[in-house]
């Protein structure tokens, strides 16, 4: 009977699916809640959303939902009066109200006056208890014995009315704060791997210790190895600024994904093209820049190297001196870029833009051109890719 | 019988649903919320208002699946049959049992706490689906199935750390438990320090949340830092008129070190003096 609000919730692009739904169906079977919107609320909320970054638009999508609905009597409820979900509110008013509402106009109107009409009462007198339009002819006061319940006024009481609940929208901010879907990326990541074994002897070398036990007469001899581990070395470089700001939130999630992923992860910030400074930090990049060679030196070629940018520039800025666009640079982006290839024989520039629309811009394919075809759209597949052209030299985006 | 919080532990309406909820579907409750908000508490007081045993689960990085249902102990088991011990004639005795067998052994209903499961590896949710879905798991050792006399209450916490599957979620019930609004931040104080004079703890929370408010923190303080400071604070006899004439613009407040954890965070406060004194002159 809630259909069209998990539909609603659906469409709108939250991922919940029919399990959850059921669920919460069985909930209201086995009557957890009273009868009371706000319960309802919670409920849905902790059966359906299972990511804090969507609680805000739930919240939202809630309210628009059950507008001016705050209380179902109990009575109302048994009959389950499945309309009263669908916006149609006439069914559950008598005659009279009807009539009466038919009057004042439009049902939909009524409730906006009437929203505005409480916004005015509130701030006139704060905490004050009293119901909009107590006079018995108006039509605001036939709300407060309308069969739906629709509880109106009441204002200062500690008792959280429904609508402020998901009308704080108490989880705005969560949004930023967590990292999104970098489960995938993770998985794509986890392929990249160098797996040693270092550190304790912690773990049973089954052959050896057979062989070992065999020598000895039956007589048990442990052998112990060391636990595997990923010992891969990544060096990452991110186009920061311009043209990048339209791909922030999908390169934030490859970082975080990545960051999790490698414990020898390096990054470097840089600017449309690599030259001969970089920065760790975005804050104080003009104050606290690092020679570009000094990471050339610092780190060797064991690091895999991923370049993430979208490598729309203006031709010159990689071709001559002084074409950067920020400051003068004695020599060229390609300069700089060989430099890194040579010392980085595995290498794969990452880009946010799509294929498709790589032809469209002459640095991209110069860029795709100067890295043989290493350069990857970063989505999941694309990540795939890079994954496995950081550990086969010969692997390009044509040949896949 | 349903959960309302107890004298030592304050809930929101929509928290005590989610428990309630929980434990009448029998579903995991899965638990996220910022650090020090009483997400593991939550766990213990459930198990103490329902009168329920408690198991315990933490989870570590080296943590796998297998652990919480039982470990095969075959070494033990070889060494024993070359010194000629009788035991050995019994796999059962080489079973270590894990967490998850102890609660569906165990013949009352038990509280079964999921600590931390983002702690561990990235498919560690995916190996305890079925577990948790039927509550049932099979022994290949024993070549026998273990279900659940009474199916627990399961209450899970994550930190974040990791995202969980979806596969994973879609099994359970989710709260997220925000940080409390001062009304509530008072009555949990309260529980703490029933004794607590009024006016200090109404000049403690300002400057705790005016603490909080500070943009770029990287640690924000949260509940638990909150009991801790205002414990400092009683014990150090610190008076509701020296926390008023502190302006923290000026000066850090008494045992800063309960609230703010990191050094960086300390730089933020004091570049923040700096410029707040720049403006002034």
């Amino acid at each position: 009977m809630f259909l069209d609000f998990f539909l609603l919730l659906k469409n709108d692009g939250i991922p919940v699916t029919i399990k959850e739904y059921l669920t919460l169906l069985e909930a209201l079977d086995k009557d957890v809640i009273d009868c009371s919107v706000d319960d309802f609320y919670f409920l849905s909320r902790a059966s359906l959303i299972k990511h804090e970054q969507n609680l805000d638009r739930f919240d939202r999508l809630f309210g628009l939902y059950f507008k001016g609905i705050e209380r179902i009597d109990d009575e109302e409820f048994m009959k389950i009066p499945e309309n009263w979900l669908m916006k149609n509110y006439e069914s559950l008013f008598d005659k009279e109200d009807i009539d009466m509402i038919k009057k004042m106009g439009n049902l939909d109107e009524l409730m906006d006056r009437l929203k505005e009409l409480m916004e005015e009462q509130k701030k006139r007198h704060e905490g004050g208890n009293k119901w909009i339009g107590t006079a018995g002819t108006s039509p605001y006061g036939a709300y407060g014995a309308n069969p739906a319940g629709i509880r109106i006024g009441q204002d200062g009481s500690r008792n959280r009315s429904a609508v402020k609940v998901w009308d704080k929208r108490d989880f705005k901010d969560l949004d930023d704060s967590v990292e999104l879907q970098t489960r995938n990326m993770k998985m794509a990541l986890k392929r990249l791997r160098a797996l040693t074994r270092e550190g304790l002897k912690d773990e049973l070398d089954l052959d050896k210790t057979i062989d070992k036990t065999s020598k000895n007469a039956g007589y048990l001899d442990l052998e112990f190895v060391a636990e595997k581990k990923n010992n891969i070395k990544v060096l990452m470089f991110l186009d920061i600024g311009g043209s990048m700001d339209d791909h922030i939130e999908l390169c934030s999630r490859l970082f975080s994904a990545s960051k999790y992923e490698f414990k020898h992860l390096e990054f470097y910030y840089f600017h449309n093209c690599i030259y001969e400074r970089l920065w760790k930090n975005n804050e104080r990049r003009w104050r606290e820049q690092i020679p570009t060679y000094e990471v050339l030196n610092k780190y060797n070629s064991d690091y895999k190297c991923i370049i993430v940018g979208d490598g729309s520039m203006s031709p010159w800025e990689l071709m001559y001196e002084n074409g950067s666009v920020e400051h003068n640079n004695d020599e060229a982006g390609f300069v700089w870029l060989e430099r890194l290839k040579e010392h980085y024989p595995y290498t794969v520039w990452l880009n946010p833009v799509p294929p498709d629309e790589w032809k469209w811009t002459e640095s991209i394919l110069m860029l795709k051109d100067f890295y043989d075809d290493r350069m990857f759209p970063l989505t999941l597949s694309g990540l795939q890719k890079a994954v496995r052209a950081l550990k086969d030299k010969k692997y390009n985006f044509e040949s896949s | 019988m349903k959960f309302e919080g107890t004298n030592d532990y304050i809930t929101t309406g929509d928290l005590t649903l989610a428990v309630n909820a929980s434990v009448s579907l029998e579903r995991p409750l899965l638990i996220k919320g910022e650090p020090g908000t009483g997400k593991t508490m939550l766990a213990f007081e459930v198990a103490k208002a329902l009168k329920k045993d408690i198991v315990t689960w933490h989870i570590k990085s080296s943590t796998t699946a297998q652990q919480g249902l039982y470990e095969y102990d075959a070494v033990a088991r070889l060494r024993d049959s070359q010194l000629g011990d009788d035991r050995v004639n019994d796999i059962s005795n080489y079973i270590n049992k894990g967490k998850l067998w102890e609660a569906f052994e165990s013949k009352k209903q038990v509280v079964l706490l999921i600590d931390e499961i983002d702690k561990a590896d990235i498919e560690f949710p995916n190996d305890l689906l079925l577990e948790l879905d039927k509550m049932e798991f099979y022994c290949y050792e024993l070549q026998k199935t273990i279900t659940a006399k009474k199916r627990p209450i399961i209450i899970i916490t994550s930190n974040n750390e990791k995202e969980l599957p979806d596969a994973f979620l879609r099994r359970c019930f989710f709260h997220y438990i925000s940080f409390p609004d001062r009304e509530t931040l008072k009555d949990i104080v309260h529980v703490h320090y029933p004794d607590l004079e009024e006016k200090l703890m109404n000049k403690a929370l300002s400057v705790f949340y005016e603490i909080r408010e500070i943009d770029g923190l990287k640690k924000r303080p949260s509940t638990s830092e909150l009991i801790d400071w205002i414990k400092l604070l009683v014990v150090g006899k610190i008076t509701a008129t020296e926390l008023d004439d502190l302006d923290i613009t000026e000066e850090d407040p008494p045992y800063t070190g309960a609230l703010l954890k990191s050094e960086q965070d300390y730089e933020i406060l004091s570049r923040l003096r700096g410029r707040f004194k720049r403006k002034l002159n």
